[in-house]
């Protein structure tokens, strides 16, 4: 069999540049055919395949990456809610408190006005009745020391001299009386 | 002739079934086949051309890549023993297919004025200019073709030769020198051993050639589309 390719080879050297006829055409058709099932089958279904992988891998990625930017902004957002609710409560709160100290003054003052009302007129009341109470006793006074005078004396005083009467005790009294009172002071 | 009718049935039916069922998660075989196929797609052919004229000129290129590959690897499966491209033809007709490739795409791109770009080159003194041009034109519109093919074809035809002095020596020391009683005639161990290693060698050049004249007639159409030199 070998000596056979040997002599084969030595036929085939003279014209081993020089194309058989035979030769080109079975060439041409295996290239052909093989040339057609690449174009129609291989090529295309390789293509589709690895575009589909790294369409698949790309994909992958990117919707990785989406989520992840996703994320982050969710996380942004959220802390820039924080942020505001925590300035918002500060805000709140600061408000409360001046609130509360408004009203507190204002109770405080509302309470005084009130007291110094009510005592002034308390006072105003007092006063009046004192005043009243004065004028009747001074009044009452008077007609007993009148009456206690007329029985004293057992007849009756003429009224308008008697009033002078009791009127200037009564004044001679509060003198008395008020000096007494200056002494004690 | 049956060599080649053999070598294409195979592709055909290998290529069909590596291609029927392909998924964007590979099993184990179809990573195997990628890793052959991926190579001469992104490698030779988008490495060179880039994605969009890759495409374009893929299937031919492929097709030479694997035409070649299966035809030189005949030359060491046992009972073939011959490459398929160690006779003219085959070289011959991939070769003028990757020329009339390139001179296509050159066309296609630049049109007439592709012939213009690629015989005078910009920045030459005018004198030179028609000297230089007719280098051009040999080495780009001659030689090319004439290269692919004998570099192919002289590669296997090669490797053939040394197959079948190791071996048919083999057979001479052991059938002829030793049956003689001389023992001379071990020396067809080492003959044969030689015959092993170029087998291996043999085996490493039908790949290494396949790469060859597909890189270059990617090349080839690379530099046909070129803006300018």
């Amino acid at each position: 069999m070998l000596n056979a390719f040997v002599a084969q080879a030595a036929q085939a050297t003279p014209s081993l540049l020089i194309p058989q006829l035979p030769d080109l055409i079975w060439g041409s058709i295996a290239f052909a055919i093989v040339l057609v099932f690449f174009t129609w089958k291989v090529v295309p279904r390789l293509n589709a395949a690895l575009d589909a992988r790294r369409d698949a891998i790309e994909g992958g990625i990117k919707r990785a990456e989406e989520a992840q930017a996703g994320a982050q902004e969710a996380l942004e957002q959220y802390n820039t809610q924080l942020a505001e609710a925590r300035t918002a409560a500060a805000g709140i709160r600061d408000q409360a408190r001046e609130d509360a100290k408004r009203i507190r003054a204002e109770l405080v003052e509302q309470a005084q006005a009130d007291a110094a009302r009510v005592l002034t007129s308390a006072q105003a009341q007092i006063e009046a009745e004192r005043q009243s109470a004065f004028v009747s006793l001074r009044a009452e006074v008077g007609a007993i020391a009148i009456d206690l005078a007329s029985g004293v004396i057992g007849e009756s005083l003429n009224d308008k001299r008697s009033n002078d009467i009791v009127d200037r005790f009564l004044a001679d009294l509060e003198v008395s009386e008020a000096a007494a009172a200056k002494a004690k002071a | 002739m049956l060599i080649r009718l053999l070598v294409v049935v195979l592709l055909v039916l290998v290529f069909w079934l590596g291609t029927r069922n392909m998924k964007i998660v590979p099993s184990r075989g179809q990573v195997m086949f990628e890793f052959i196929t991926g190579f001469v797609r992104d490698n030779i052919i988008i490495g060179t051309l880039g994605e969009k004229d890759g495409k374009r000129f893929m299937s031919v290129l492929m097709t030479i890549f694997f035409v070649t590959l299966g035809m030189n690897i005949t030359g060491i499966i046992p009972g073939l023993q011959i490459a398929g491209t160690s006779v003219i033809g085959l070289p011959l007709i991939m070769a003028l297919v990757a020329y009339f490739l390139f001179i296509y795409a050159g066309i296609r791109r630049h049109g007439l004025r592709f012939f213009k770009n690629a015989l005078i080159l910009p920045g030459v003194p005018i004198a030179l200019t028609p000297f230089l041009a007719l280098l051009e034109f040999l080495s780009t519109f001659i030689l090319r073709p004439i290269t692919l093919t004998l570099r192919l074809l002289m590669n296997m035809v090669a490797g053939h030769m040394l197959l079948v002095l190791c071996f048919a020596a083999t057979d001479f020391f052991f059938f002829t020198v030793l049956k003689d009683g001389n023992f001379l005639g071990l020396l067809g161990v080492g003959t044969f051993a030689f015959g092993i290693a170029f087998t291996l060698l043999e085996m490493f050049v039908a790949a290494l050639q396949a790469y060859v004249i597909t890189i270059l007639a990617a090349i080839y159409i690379q530099m046909a589309l070129a803006e300018e030199h």
